[in-house]
């Protein structure tokens, strides 16, 4: 079953390629991302059926599998609108490599080989190259350049730290060496210490370049600006994840060998780093997207920062993980509404959004004062958890730390979110407007986000304590 | 014999290193990925698995991604790598550096009995030092895939080690993961010297803070 | 002990010229040519033998030294080397040493003949032979000690000695066959071959070596070419006895291994002149130092 969720977004891809209708393209990827939500809460729904050798879902992939899938299908329905706006740039490239980026996503997420999991990210680099090219500019090569350049090789990176592991194993002398992941985990402790090590940290390294972790997160800004706001959509909020799950993957390992302090530690100084980084480039930052990548690599680090302190907080950042896919969604594709009407990113040309644009503009304010964890939407929450795990396991000085840089880019952004959503109407040149396809996306995001700050229901709440405990150190 | 390999495995790093020539250069890195693809048959005897690899591994590492790219370099006519970043003497000083220096720290890695006489692990770390040297000093973006090609091969020598750990199946994707990889990479160096009229990554300033 | 040193003497006096002539033939045979006849070298020197010295009346006794010394020196140095399975005459501790710098002996005094001159060329010259040679002498020195640690000894003849059959078959045979290369790249450049010099030049401004001995005519150009000669083959012995250590026990088995691989060793030369262009001059000092580097990591593996 879940190989058809894997190939049939590859069928829609060769389907949409071969289909000589602009308009039944964009459906195709519309109705593909609906399926593929329905195919996926109909697997993750009932109750867990066995890991094959190869694929499969457990507590962690189907939280993942189901934020992405969501947010896909969101961002399909999206696609519809914003493509029907950009007739001239043609999708008969963006269509198809959407729908491979998806099948892609969806193999790394239930990957259960760590081979497979590496070459499905490695697919989901190359498939989404040309969706960041979309825009066919000088500045958009530049970002797919360093983009398809820094990530290949972290995910070069990536694959030596899985050759490591499996050397752990072969050191270790369990026989026959494999790198299939329950196998791994059974054989945890027989690993050999140093490899092992060696091997979370290029793990780490690797797929936090594909994550967006500071120091690596170099080509996030680039990356997310020149993208089209979709895209950045699934970017920011699915392919992070993605990555994400794959470091936890790393994690597991670590806890499974009794090494997971270690795993922590590093996850901790990444995530922290990343959180400063973040604040310090997004205070004055005049480009609306890119502040929402800086702001991306703040909730990596954050998310890092959450399984890093371990505890209730491993709860929060699952928590997390959602709320920040959801609000990621609506910020980037309001923003990209935003974008198109101005045909500027820049603060110097874009204010006003609320009054120009009000459907756009106010779910672009509100997505702000989601992600910056205001109150009583769902960030708020999962970040309050975070920090209560951090506080409560005695981890004081790193929760206050937490808490400064919160404060910092609160401000930082609210200066540029604010400048841009706030005063006069202006008279657009472009004839953009506001309709159905374009706003039901991100509203639809903004609502959910709101209900998880609200309510968090009985079966995501087992879902997430599953997913939390997958990732605690058993005695 | 894998000794005899990947000893001209480690002097193809020293010559794309020191080769301002990029046609040489990316036949040197051809040819090191088809003498990669024999390592597998010489490292565990033929067996259909090693078989299927090499095989694998000479058609995309030997002949198409090098196909690529030398189409790739005769579109935007560019035939040399005038001025790195650093040199091409200091590089080739560096380049020694650090493959001495992997000779020297794969003595003290906790490795298999039966991997310390080998050159494998030497030859692999070298290797990815070398491709990363590659990618950090030069300026054209070709260069720079034939950085991230030589890592890869370094990385491919590693995975040798374990090919028992690691499936065909998955070996085959991984293989087919590069050539794609360096397919729109070319595809992107194509744009790029349309866009600017030059391969040189010193170009692609424009996005910073 | 003195018939060995007149056997090799004579050999090496006798067989100099011959490789000359096979490299010119392969080069001839490659470019669709009949080429000079294989002993056209021995032709050359006996009619610059019969000719009459003439010198320039700015030149000193200086002029006359450099073909002397470049004549004697292989002769020298060809004692201290085993030829093929043959051991060498004249053995002692460091003799390595000696060997490596007697060849920088003749460098000197070609430099300061080509300076004795006065012209600007030959002055050109000798600095570029000479910039090019102390980047080559690095390699030789690493080469010998990578062989000086295999063997244990301090000898040429030790070094080139039985055990370098077990050399090639023990895990070091790796950094052996980098100091093959090594030593290669280093009498292509003592020889002034392709891809570092072409001997058959007549640009001043792309000269080397043959810029340097422009000025030499008659039986002083005969010594340069008959010592040139004979460096060849003493340096090519030293190539030939590590790609080649059989020992067949009997002086003449042995004599013919050494012949036949000498003359090998021209046609490789032959072939590496006619498949590649010369290199740009600034590109030869980046390929010296590209050498000396492998040299260094010979010695790396070595110690390994």
């Amino acid at each position: 079953m879940l190989i058809v969720l894997i190939l049939f977004p590859l069928l829609a891809a060769a389907l949409s390629y071969a289909l000589p209708w602009y308009q039944g393209r964009s459906w195709v990827l519309a109705v593909s991302g609906a399926v593929h939500l329905l195919l996926s809460l109909w697997l993750v729904i009932p109750s867990p059926v066995p890991l094959g050798p190869w694929l499969g879902l457990d507590a962690l992939s189907r939280l993942v599998l189901v934020v992405t899938s969501l947010l896909y299908s969101g961002c399909a329905l999206y696609a519809v609108g914003y493509l029907n706006l950009r007739r001239d740039r043609g999708n008969r490239v963006i269509i198809p490599c959407l729908l491979v980026f998806l099948a892609a996503m969806t193999l790394a997420i239930s990957a259960r080989h760590l081979g497979l999991l590496w070459m499905a990210v490695e697919a989901t680099t190359i498939a989404s190259a040309p969706l960041i090219y979309y825009n066919r500019n000088r500045l958009s090569i530049e970002a797919t350049w360093k983009y398809l350049l820094l990530c290949s090789v972290g995910i070069g990176l990536a694959m030596l730290g899985m050759l490591f592991v499996a050397y752990a194993a072969l050191v270790g002398g369990s026989t026959p060496v494999s790198l299939q992941f329950d196998t791994l985990l059974a054989g945890a402790a027989g690993l050999s210490r140093p490899w092992l090590h060696a091997g979370f940290v290029f793990l780490l390294v690797g797929f936090g370049t594909k994550m967006g972790l500071a120091p690596l997160h170099t080509w996030k800004p680039d990356a997310y600006g020149e993208a089209p706001g979709m895209v950045g959509a699934l970017l920011a909020g699915g392919l992070t994840s993605v990555a994400f799950l794959a470091i936890l993957r790393a994690v597991q390992l670590m806890n499974a060998a009794g090494d997971g302090a270690m795993a922590r530690q590093a996850l901790l100084g990444m995530g922290l780093l990343s959180l400063l980084l973040a604040a310090i480039f997004m205070v004055r930052q005049p480009d609306i997207k890119r502040l929402l990548a800086y702001s991306s690599v703040e909730h990596m680090g954050i998310l890092a920062i959450g399984v890093g302190l371990g505890g209730v907080a491993t709860f929060g950042a699952m928590l997390h993980l959602v709320n920040n896919a959801l609000t990621k969604g609506c910020l980037f594709l309001s923003a990209g509404n935003i974008q198109r009407a101005y045909a500027s990113k820049k603060l110097s040309e874009v204010h006003g959004a609320m009054a120009t644009l009000p459907l756009s503009g106010s779910l672009f304010l509100g997505g702000f004062l989601a992600i910056t964890g205001s109150p009583p939407f769902g960030p708020f929450m999962s970040e309050f958890t975070i920090l209560r795990g951090a506080f409560g396991s005695g981890h004081t000085l790193i929760g206050l730390v937490m808490l400064l840089l919160l404060a910092m880019v609160f401000i930082g952004m609210g200066a540029t979110a604010l400048g841009a959503t706030q005063g006069e109407a202006v008279k657009l040149d472009t004839k953009f407007k506001d309709n159905f396809l374009l706003v039901a996306a991100p509203l639809f995001f903004l609502l959910l986000v709101l209900l998880l700050g609200v309510y968090l229901p009985a079966p995501l709440q087992t879902a997430l304590k599953d997913a939390a405990a997958l990732l605690e150190v058993k005695p | 014999m894998s000794t005899l390999l990947l000893l001209i495995v480690i002097l193809i790093n020293f010559y794309v290193l020191g080769s301002a020539r990029l046609v040489a250069c990316i036949r040197a890195v051809a040819l090191q990925g088809a003498l990669l693809s024999l390592l597998p048959l010489v490292a565990h005897g033929p067996s259909g698995h090693a078989l299927i690899l090499g095989v694998g591994a000479l058609l995309f590492k030997g002949i198409f991604i090098p196909w690529l790219l030398l189409r790739a370099i005769r579109e935007v006519r560019i035939r040399r790598e005038v001025e790195p970043y650093i040199g091409f003497v200091p590089t080739l000083f560096l380049g020694a550096l650090v493959t001495a220096g992997a000779f020297v720290f794969a003595d003290f890695l906790p490795l298999a009995a039966e991997h310390h006489a080998g050159l494998y692990v030497p030859a692999a770390l070298s290797t990815m030092a070398g491709g990363f040297l590659l990618l950090m000093t030069r300026r054209k973006a070709i260069t720079q895939v034939l950085g991230y090609l030589m890592l890869e091969n370094g990385i491919f020598i590693f995975a040798i080690l374990l090919s028992a750990a690691i499936p065909l199946m998955v070996e085959a994707g991984i293989l087919l993961d590069l050539l794609v990889g360096v397919f729109v990479m070319g595809i992107v160096l194509n744009q790029i010297s349309r866009e600017f009229a030059t391969l040189n990554t010193e170009r692609l300033t424009a996005l910073k803070e | 002990m003195i018939g060995r040193i007149v056997l090799q003497l004579l050999i090496l006096l006798m067989f100099a010229p011959l490789p000359l002539g096979v490299i010119n033939k392969t080069k001839a045979l490659f470019a669709g040519r009949i080429g000079p006849p294989l002993l056209q070298p021995y032709y050359d020197l006996a009619r610059l033998w019969r000719k009459g010295f003439v010198f320039s009346r700015t030149t000193t006794w200086v002029f006359l030294a450099g073909p002397v010394v470049g004549l004697v020196v292989p002769v020298l140095a060809c004692l201290l080397l085993p030829f093929g399975g043959l051991p060498a005459p004249i053995s002692f501790h460091g003799d390595l040493i000696l060997f490596v710098y007697l060849f920088g002996l003749s460098r000197f005094f070609t430099a300061a003949a080509a300076l004795d001159t006065g012209s600007s060329f030959e002055g050109m010259g000798a600095v570029r032979e000479v910039t090019f040679s102390c980047l080559a002498e690095p390699i030789v020195l690493f080469c010998l000690l990578v062989l000086a640690h295999g063997a244990d000894s301090l000898t040429l003849g030790g070094l080139l000695g039985p055990q370098l059959t077990s050399f090639w078959h023990s895990p070091h045979a790796a950094s052996l066959g980098i100091v093959l290369v090594c030593l290669f790249v280093v009498l292509l450049v003592e020889n002034s071959r392709i891809p570092f010099d072409d001997p058959n030049t007549h640009l001043e401004l792309t000269m080397i070596h043959e810029v340097m001995v422009l000025d030499h005519s008659g039986p002083a150009l005969g010594m340069i070419l008959y010592g040139a000669a004979m460096k060849l083959v003493v340096l090519g012995a030293l190539v030939v006895r590590l790609a080649l250590p059989l020992q067949t026990g009997w002086l003449i088995g042995d004599l013919l291994v050494f012949l036949v691989g000498i003359l090998l060793l021209a046609v490789v030369i032959g072939v590496v002149e006619s498949t590649m262009a010369r290199l740009r001059l600034p590109r030869v000092p980046q390929v010296l130092v590209g050498t000396s580097l492998l040299s260094v990591f010979a010695l790396v593996l070595a110690l390994r």
